[in-house]
């Protein structure tokens, strides 16, 4: 194994699954960790797998199907899917998780996705994992069904960016604005086919659902994986899931080859939002020509930020507030837990009081599927990770992206509005 | 030869095959009709066998949807042409034996009368009478491509391995 203390976390992690020092630019076959697939793209992941010759699961206890984004099915030929994908996973003694769990990459970080593993997801999101300093990324269906039926992919190993966080995010900022501000920066493609590694000061105090967001939204830049150093953070967040044993330590080497370096302040950073169209058009909340766009749906969910600490944190802002007449106001929990810690800590109370309906833990109107598909002309702000032209399910609608904060100061005002306002 | 549709930057995969659309995901030939439409909604009645969808930049943005590349093949699509693709959709086109073809998209206009030669690498603009040259893939994706897409490949030879790797040598190996 390399000696050599050049290694970057992607380079790490690769290293350590190929069994001899690797580099950016090698091209490598790997043994996967874990791997997964969703609703969406299991049923051809399978079908797929029928197709290879390979309807099997190498290893079925770390081979996941997850019915997540139509939880429950709005539709009878996606209740056909959710039989398929059943009846697939009990054959090959896979793990299911059915409607109600919640998302994929949450579920997966909560139970499955540990330190130093390779995990490989049918769905672009999967670099969410790399918060527990892991090497996880997204692929296609037939791709997933390889390293699902035998337990290995092929991979180019990255080049990596390194994002330097100084300081501490000031208060009313979340890591979700980090995020917007990198992607307005390097924009869509800025990390295409790269590593996006987090480090400095402020990565290493932020708590771990504020790291899951800058993982997350990797992909939106084009990147391969987004992985964040494992600490005594992740041992925390892994002890209180019950899985401490699955604690491992990782840094990236002091001497890391990055292709570049980007330096953020943190204690300089504001809250901004992405405008429709695209997640890299990046402007700070108090810009004026947000001041006359009508907010007609505020939606709290996703794998991005639809974590208990996300709705927690919308719930303070709106607690013993009323709700703009004109906006209403959906939550979907990411998870179950999500869900039950919202209920235990009397948030659920403050938000149904405030107004909001909650949708069953899943993706829900994120990608479009159901549960809060906005209507021809309505504009949305939305805790979620892409703003694409019919992203929600209508092309017709407008999504703004933003905070948990931010959503929660725009639920009072009904636009968009400053958190610091009311933080 | 086959006519170019032309498209900008960042086509998404939501742009390519809408989410609104998600519950004909297991009907691929009903979601075939709905291709491309929220970026040009006459693609897909208008696209005949043979002609090339031309992006710019980052083409096939966004989420994992191997449909993306699937429907666009199912209209009978030759190649996909863009200055650079986001690299799952790049897979997945390539996992389906969709020519996905990096090359200078900016000189070839909507309309142009397009010819591709995988093998020596080039796209000729016959309206404009042009030819622009590509890179091969990566060994590993040419031995995909070689059987049609990597279904193809691990029925027929059962394992990842690239040729190369089977013989022996590393699969980075030229």
């Amino acid at each position: 194994m390399s000696e050599s203390l050049d290694q970057t976390l992607a380079e790490k992690i690769l290293t350590a699954k190929v069994g001899r020092p690797v580099k950016a630019g090698d091209i490598v076959v790997v043994p996967v960790d874990l791997a997964y697939v969703q609703d969406g793209t299991g049923p051809l992941t399978f079908r797929k797998m029928e197709e290879m010759g390979i309807p099997r699961a190498a290893t079925p206890s770390r081979s996941i199907v997850f019915l997540d984004h139509a939880s429950p099915p709005p539709r009878r030929e996606l209740a056909a899917d959710h039989v398929y994908l059943r009846e697939f996973a009990a054959r090959t003694g896979m793990i299911l998780h059915d409607i109600g769990d919640g998302v994929c990459h949450q579920v997966a970080f909560e139970k499955y996705v540990r330190p130093w593993d390779l995990v490989v997801g049918a769905d672009s999101h999967t670099v969410m994992g790399g918060a527990m300093g892991a090497f996880a990324t997204g692929m296609g269906s037939t791709d997933v069904g390889v390293a699902i039926g035998l337990g290995k992919t092929w991979l180019r190993v990255p080049e990596t960016l390194r994002f330097e966080v100084t300081g501490e995010l000031p208060r009313g900022v979340m890591s979700k604005d980090l995020i917007l501000r990198v992607l307005g920066d390097i924009r869509s493609d800025g990390a295409a086919y790269q590593s996006m590694e987090w480090g400095g000061g402020a990565i290493d105090r932020m708590p771990m659902h504020e790291r899951m967001t800058l993982s997350n939204m990797a992909v939106e830049a084009g990147g391969k994986c987004g992985p964040i150093a494992s600490d005594g953070e992740t041992r925390t967040y892994l002890a209180v899931h019950g899985r401490e044993a699955d604690w491992r330590p990782i840094a990236p080497d002091s001497g890391a080859r990055y292709a570049k370096v980007f330096d953020y302040d943190g204690p300089s950073l504001e809250p901004v939002v992405a405008t429709p169209g695209s997640e890299d058009n990046i402007v700070s909340v108090t810009d004026p020509s947000l001041r006359d766009v009508p907010i007609h749906q505020v939606y709290v969910g996703a794998c991005t930020n639809g974590r208990f600490e996300d709705i927690a944190a919308f719930s303070k802002v709106v607690r013993g507030e009323a709700r703009h007449p004109n906006t209403r106001v959906i939550i979907t929990p990411a998870s179950k837990e999500a869900y039950v810690l919202t209920l235990k800590s009397g948030h659920l109370q403050t938000l149904l009081e405030f107004g909001a309906m909650i949708n069953s833990p899943g993706c829900a109107a994120c990608p479009g599927v159901h549960g809060g598909i906005p209507g021809d002309g309505e504009n949305v702000l939305s805790t979620q990770n892409r703003n694409y032209k019919g992203r929600m399910g209508n092309p017709n609608a407008s999504v703004y992206l933003g905070s948990p904060l931010t959503a929660g100061a725009t639920a009072i005002y009904g636009v968009i509005t400053d958190p610091r306002t009311v933080v | 030869m086959g006519r170019a549709w032309k498209f900008g930057d960042n086509i998404s995969t939501d742009l390519i095959s809408a989410g609104r659309f998600y519950h004909l995901r297991s009907n691929l030939p009903e979601l075939s009709k709905h291709t491309l439409e929220d970026a040009r909604p006459e693609f897909a009645a208008g696209v005949r066998p043979g002609d090339f969808v031309v992006g710019g930049r980052n083409f096939g943005k966004g989420s994992s949807r191997e449909h993306a590349p699937i429907v666009i093949k199912m209209c009978g699509v030759r190649a996909v042409l863009a200055k650079s693709f986001a690299r799952i959709f790049f897979r997945n086109a390539i996992n389906n034996g969709l020519a996905a073809i990096v090359c200078d998209t900016d000189r070839i206009a909507d309309g142009d009368e397009l010819d591709v030669d995988l093998a020596v690498g080039v796209v000729f603009d016959r309206t404009a009478g042009f030819q622009l040259p590509f890179a091969p893939l990566p060994v590993v994706m040419e031995a995909i491509m070689a059987e049609g897409g990597l279904a193809e490949y691990i029925a027929k030879h059962g394992d990842l391995a690239t040729p190369h790797e089977r013989a022996g040598a590393r699969p980075d190996a030229p």
